[in-house]
């Protein structure tokens, strides 16, 4: 184990903690923009670390591709190759391979797949995957799991969930640097409680540094979302932290956050911003829009970045999709507005105020405390919250009703 | 503005100074004009732009048709945009035949003006703006469908015919510390007619320019004539009369060889007033650069910087003007030349040093040629990020070291070496092959 986790504040299942790591102590919720190749689209590691991000999330797939494993480990690992300070998690490959090649197949052994460089046909194996982690260096590594796609029934699932427990153990008996690397498991088993359960229950038997909550933000329903999430928060041990992957919207992190998560990552703000869209508290801000042709307002008033600081909509308007600098720009806005929602979660959390400064728009309580605060219900002016996020939030122990027009 | 020639060397290369309202410093001549999109570096973000030494990075060049929007007239429809480089997001585009037909590319003057000017809109209040309609990388005079009411712009965009009219409303509403009236550019081979034409032209514009020239601001006068000695003294003589505060030598990097170039920009500086600033475009490469400030120009725009680092290049020449000139650089016989280096280049993918060993770009302080080599590889943006703080850093060092030679009194021979050792490494590499 190289980590450390202390909860510092409460909120019913929500928490607030210090989330001490190799290369950087991190304060959870945290959210981690992911650097597919080594670098964050756009932005240099100076701007991340004025921005506050404290952990990027590196794709083992890409990186073993190119440049390979074995020439980070020939330059020092991943975060002197990147010249980044913090820390860093890598996935463990599995689930690229699966999603990006029509081809994989998955059996005990391992993934295989025509590799795509020369076509030849190759296996990940969960050994495989550590391997490479290992040589990658990262603060947090994942075990190859079995993923499959919550859309699909059956005794795949089953099948999926019970393969992910044992390759865990060859992944535990693979990894060669426990003192500096810590190994995650992931929950699977599909959205089926009883398979959770029972994955839930043999992840903790191995007493692993930490959790993830994997299988999810594939396209299921937000209610059968929240649902599995809850349960495994609920079952997973209340000292080490969660991480929820592929989560995801402002949204679906805050929820989240409420029913007991940690950690979160996903290419929507990054990804977005190269389409022209920002993040802003009301929801999204289609930049390229000609609405926004002579607007002068800033992105989002409320927002501290040095986009909003200095440029008017009108401006991004004429950068986006057209521009490499529309791009940072907004990646720059899209990424500091997520991490400080991060931040404003943290910190709500521990102050003792998280129910009435994340939640409840509108309330004077709020306004004197911090204009920064991202008030996620302000997407939906209209009262009309999602059913999912008021079933949610009811199992959160948080009360929303006066948000909720219904 | 206020300008100043402050030393001169041998011969009519002139070191000065040149004071702008916004800018807290003043910055020496000569100098380069870093180019921009928009009014933005094209790949280094604002923040980072500080990371640049100041104040010779104080100084940006911006064109006014990257912003126009209806105000002006879409020329051509359907018509194969010439083959340019066409920047949209990392890569360039070659020969793209689908122009944009948004109407609008940016705000409108109107906007502009609200939002305070050009300074504001991109948030870079101490830095200097200077205006003009011909961008070396983006829009380029179009000489074909120029005529008496406007200049045709080739962009990405299409063609723009821009009136002076339209020009000048541009430049009210952006406020640019300095700009330089609407010229009719011709290549170097053009007819004599049509490059009379042009001078008679660019006078005229220049006229109805200043006639609408806002408060504020410094005008420089365009200065045409072509391959034709007689026309560019003509014009220039026409020019130097005008009530202008500096001068916009055009027309160059349109086709003329290295070797009639002196004689012509020497035709436009022999008459000119030695007091008043000279600013010039498409002197892009250090050699051509050198052959302005011989004649005695004090600004100049550089597309060099943009193509190398779209191309993946790195410079790395040597800025030490000591005798002994240290060529330690691994001879790779893919693409470097001792000049610049090929970032591409398998020999760099486990190179673990920066590019230039100690060079305190922002790039080099951070970052190894092995990561930009990797970066590279997988189409990363943060490449041309990199390469364009490094390229641009290395390039200021290059007019520090033009500067020194002038203040020493021996910019001839800081040209002559310059050069000589520039062709000598040419040589040799053709040799040893």
């Amino acid at each position: 184990m190289a980590l450390r986790f202390e909860v510092l504040g409460r909120f019913n299942r929500a928490r607030a903690a210090q989330l001490t790591l190799p290369h950087f102590a991190c304060q959870t919720p945290l959210f981690m923009p992911v650097g597919t190749q080594g670098t964050i689209k756009g932005l240099t590691t100076d701007q991340l670390e004025e921005i506050g991000c404290q952990i990027i999330l590196g794709n083992t797939y890409h990186l073993a591709l190119r440049p390979t494993s074995e020439l980070i480990d020939e330059l020092g690992g991943l975060h002197k190759f990147m010249n980044w300070p913090r820390a860093l998690l890598t996935d463990s490959g599995g689930f690229q391979m699966v999603s990006l090649l029509h081809l994989a197949d998955i059996t005990e052994k391992g993934v295989t797949f025509q590799s795509p460089v020369d076509g030849k046909p190759m296996l990940l194996t969960p050994e495989e995957s550590i391997q490479i982690q290992n040589r990658i260096g990262a603060d947090i590594i994942m075990a190859l799991d079995d993923v499959v796609r919550t859309t699909i029934t059956g005794p795949r699932i089953e099948e999926a969930m019970y393969r992910t427990l044992r390759w865990v153990d060859r992944c535990i008996a693979a990894h060669k640097r426990p003192h500096e690397q810590n190994l995650f498991g992931i929950v699977q088993g599909g959205l089926d409680p009883v398979l959770r359960d029972i994955c839930v229950r043999g992840l903790v038997d191995r007493n692993l540094p930490g959790y993830a909550i994997g299988g999810l933000a594939g396209g299921e329903d937000k209610d059968s979302f929240w649902r599995v999430v809850a349960q495994c928060t609920a079952a997973l041990p209340e000292d080490k932290p969660r991480y929820v992957m592929g989560v995801g919207y402002p949204l679906d992190i805050v929820v989240c956050s409420a029913l007991g998560a940690d950690m979160y990552d996903c290419v929507y703000p990054t990804r977005t911003a190269r389409f022209g869209t920002a993040l802003v508290p009301e929801g999204v801000l289609k930049l390229k829009h000609n609405a926004m042709v002579n607007d002068t307002r800033p992105i989002d008033p409320t927002c501290a970045c040095m986009v909003c600081k200095n440029y008017t909509r009108a401006y991004i308007h004429c950068l986006v999709t057209k521009d490499a600098m529309g791009s940072q720009l907004l990646s720059y806005h899209n990424l500091y507005y997520m991490l400080q929602l991060s931040r404003n979660l943290h910190s709500s959390i521990v102050e003792g105020r998280f129910p009435e400064c994340y939640i409840i728009p509108d309330s004077n309580l709020c306004a004197s405390r911090n204009s920064n605060v991202v008030r996620f219900l302000w997407q939906f002016p209209k009262g009309d919250v999602p059913e999912w996020v008021c079933n949610a939030m009811d199992v959160a122990g948080i009360d929303i009703s006066s948000c909720c027009s219904s | 503005m206020k300008f100043a020639v402050k030393a001169l060397s041998s011969g009519k290369a002139r070191a000065g100074v040149v004071h702008l309202g916004s800018c807290p410093s003043s910055i020496e001549t000569p100098c380069l004009l870093l180019s921009t999109r928009k009014g933005l570096p094209i790949f280094i973000s604002p923040d980072l732009l500080s990371s640049l030494p100041s104040p010779d990075s104080n100084l940006l060049q911006f064109s006014p048709l990257h912003l126009e929007g209806a105000s002006s007239t879409l020329v051509s429809s359907g018509r194969e945009v010439s083959k340019r480089c066409v920047n949209i997001g990392q890569e360039a585009r070659w020969g793209d035949t689908t122009p944009n037909f948004d109407s609008s590319e940016g705000p409108s003057p109107k906007t502009i003006s609200s939002i305070g000017g050009l300074h504001q809109m991109v948030g870079l209040h101490e830095y200097g703006f200077a205006a003009v309609a011909r961008d070396s990388i983006q829009c380029l005079p179009e000489c074909g469908s120029t005529n008496k009411t406007g200049a045709s712009f080739e962009t990405p965009c299409g063609r723009r015919l821009i009136k002076p009219v339209e020009y000048m409303e541009m430049i009210t509403s952006m406020k640019p510390n300095l700009w330089a009236t609407l010229a009719d550019e011709v290549p170097a081979w053009a007819n004599n007619k049509r490059n009379k034409t042009s001078v008679d032209r660019t006078v005229k514009w220049l006229d109805e320019c200043i006639a609408r020239s806002p408060a504020g601001g410094a005008v420089f006068g365009s200065i045409v004539g072509g391959s034709n000695i007689e026309e560019r003294k003509r014009c220039a003589q026409e020019v130097a009369v005008r009530n202008v505060s500096g001068y916009w030598i055009g027309g160059f990097g349109l086709g003329e060889s290295m070797e009639e170039r002196p004689s012509l920009l020497n035709a436009v500086t022999d008459n000119l007033p030695k007091d008043w600033p000279r600013m010039i475009c498409g002197l892009g490469l250090p050699e051509e650069v050198l052959q302005g400030v011989a004649a005695g120009v004090d600004l100049f725009d550089s597309a060099y910087i943009y193509h190398l680092t779209i191309g993946g290049f790195a410079l790395t020449f040597p800025l030490d003007r000591t005798e002994k000139i240290d060529y330690n650089y691994q001879l790779s016989d893919q693409g470097s030349d001792r000049t610049k280096i090929n970032l591409r280049a398998t020999v760099y993918r486990k190179d673990a040093t920066p590019i230039v060993e100690d060079c305190c770009c922002y790039t080099c302080q951070n970052h190894t040629k092995a990561y930009i080599n990797h970066l590279l590889n997988v189409h990363e943006m943060l490449a041309q990020i990199l390469l364009e703080i490094h390229n641009t850093h290395h390039y200021l060092g290059f007019f520090r070291s033009i500067r020194e030679a002038i203040k020493e009194g021996c910019f001839e021979q800081f040209q002559k070496k310059f050069v000589q050792s520039r062709r000598e490494h040419l040589a040799a590499d053709v040799v040893s092959v």
